[in-house]
């Protein structure tokens, strides 16, 4: 059974297109086949996240009208050889997907993949909500920040209703990961705690991603960060993420970066 | 009610009002039909003069100068047309009445005679309600003009509920609550935890600003008395 996953947020510059290629990577290193798609037509960046950027050829909007077959247009990762990437295109607009080519495209890849992961652009506008359409579980990427979580709380109603599984009167799945985390901020009232955040929006916790220079460095080399070093803070939140979104139970942790400081244990069941 | 705080402050109100008009349909000849006209109202008079008319013309084959002459000979009479239904936009420029759509049909309270027309009141008390089970999210609004709304979750930043009656929200209320939207001062909004952004009744607000901060974050109730918006702490 494949499963299609969206990585949404309402708003800009969370981490949507960071965790999406850590997820992607960490459920291709546990042996799935893994497609992840880039939505943001017109903004793309997946594939510079992914180190694909000279690699590209044919793009998503090639395939919605029928200019590529998806073969063509999926990139093979040089690192994993389960792991592909069916990139944006930079050069046209969000206008140029269309929901029967993106519903086409999507049970296209079903056939091929395990996982099918979607980096939706931000906003709540066409890319986003055609991005959310055919998912089955959704991931929603929060900063511990009121402005972000009232985008996600918004994103999260926009789940449970416009997308097609809502439709059809089926419960959507939704995860909630918290990026960007600082827990020592946190504890000095200058972040939202975890507590704070989960009360508001209500849904599960997926994992805590910390704050990390790790995650900045993966960006600048083109590789996902849980394919940089597995051993990096962030590296673990996500890989865990992945395990929980597979239905392994894992305890939740904080993973904290400062040196001297243990691992601060929550004792909250994962998602 | 311990903590009672009145607050003392001159409001803008907004509110939702209907009234009854009556509809005037001319037919043609128009000569005839104001003729007929004129019969009526001369058997009660004054019938027309405290009265807002809505002339409805809708599929009446008539030009835009028949249209204009008929207002002014309605003007003549006492009759002051406030609105129009059915007319051609292009007949309805500056001095003519604004267009007017979507009515609904009702019982003529009163049949042309010489008393004085009377407010329409309320005639059944009984109160619909609306139940929510799910949290209620950013951007979402809940409309609810019937009755009263019942939230099971929370209420976000960002979201709304407009109920005709009372809101009772059982998570925390962080959005607006407006209650009694139809012009109901009884309504009353009860809340689990208060962390609102404005609070309504009977279109009397109150932004989160000039709410008493001793109510945040505890189960409150709101309500109207005398014009002015009280709150109290629920137990």
């Amino acid at each position: 059974m494949s499963q299609v996953l969206v990585v949404t947020s309402g708003k800009g510059g969370v981490g949507k297109t960071t965790s999406t290629a850590a997820i992607g990577a960490a459920l291709a290193m546990n042996g799935n086949k893994v497609a992840v798609v880039d939505f943001d037509v017109g903004l793309r960046n997946l594939d510079l996240v992914m180190g694909a950027e000279r690699r590209v050829v044919y793009d998503l909007i090639n395939v919605v009208q029928g200019e590529a077959k998806l073969q063509q247009a999926l990139i093979r990762d040089k690192r994993l050889d389960t792991l592909f990437l069916l990139p944006a295109s930079q050069t046209r607009d969000k206008d140029a997907l269309t929901s029967e080519g993106v519903a086409r495209v999507m049970d296209e890849l079903r056939e091929h993949f395990d996982w099918i992961v979607c980096d939706s652009p931000a906003g709540i506008e066409r890319g986003a909500m055609l991005a959310m359409r055919h998912a089955d579980v959704a991931v929603v990427v929060t900063n511990p920040e009121v402005s972000s979580v009232r985008d996600s709380d918004r994103i999260i109603g926009m789940l449970d209703a416009k997308t097609a599984k809502a439709e059809r009167g089926e419960y959507m799945e939704k995860h909630l990961l918290l990026t960007r985390y600082d827990a020592a901020r946190a504890e000095r009232g200058q972040m939202l705690k975890v507590d704070d955040v989960l009360e508001i929006l209500s849904i599960p916790l997926l994992g805590i991603i910390p704050e990390s220079e790790a995650v900045l460095n993966a960006s600048n080399v083109g590789c996902p960060v849980t394919l940089v070093d597995g051993d990096s803070a962030p590296a673990k939140a996500y890989i865990d993420a992945a395990r929980r979104l597979e239905g392994e139970e894992i305890p939740m942790v904080v993973p904290m970066e400062r040196r001297g400081l243990m691992s601060k244990l929550f004792g909250r069941r994962a998602a | 009610m311990a903590n009672k705080a009145q607050q003392t402050r001159a409001a803008i109100r907004f509110r939702g009002r209907s009234f009854l008009a009556t509809v005037l349909a001319p037919e043609l000849p128009l000569d005839e039909w104001l003729a007929e006209l004129d019969k009526l109202a001369g058997r009660s008079q004054g019938y027309f003069a405290s009265r807002p008319v809505i002339l409805d013309v809708t599929g009446l084959a008539i030009t835009k100068r028949d249209f204009t002459d008929l207002i002014e000979t309605l003007f003549k009479r006492e009759i002051k047309v406030m609105g129009v239904e059915g007319a051609d936009p292009s007949w309805l420029g500056f001095g003519m009445p604004p267009s007017v759509s979507g009515g609904k049909q009702t019982e003529i309270l009163h049949k042309p005679s010489a008393e004085p027309p009377k407010q329409q009141g309320f005639v059944e008390r009984t109160i619909p309600s609306l139940l929510i089970e799910q949290p209620v999210r950013s951007g979402q609004s809940i409309i609810f003009p019937q009755g009263d709304v019942t939230v099971l979750g929370s209420v976000a930043s960002g979201a709304e509920i407009i109920a005709g009656n009372s809101v009772h929200i059982y998570g925390t209320l962080r959005g607006r609550a407006i209650a009694g939207s139809t012009g109901n001062a009884a309504a009353r909004i009860f809340c689990q935890k208060f962390e609102a952004e404005l609070i309504a009744i009977d279109g009397l607000y109150q932004t989160a600003d000039e709410i008493d901060p001793s109510f945040r974050g505890r189960a409150v109730q709101a309500w109207l008395a005398n014009d002015k918006m009280n709150m109290a702490a629920l137990a």
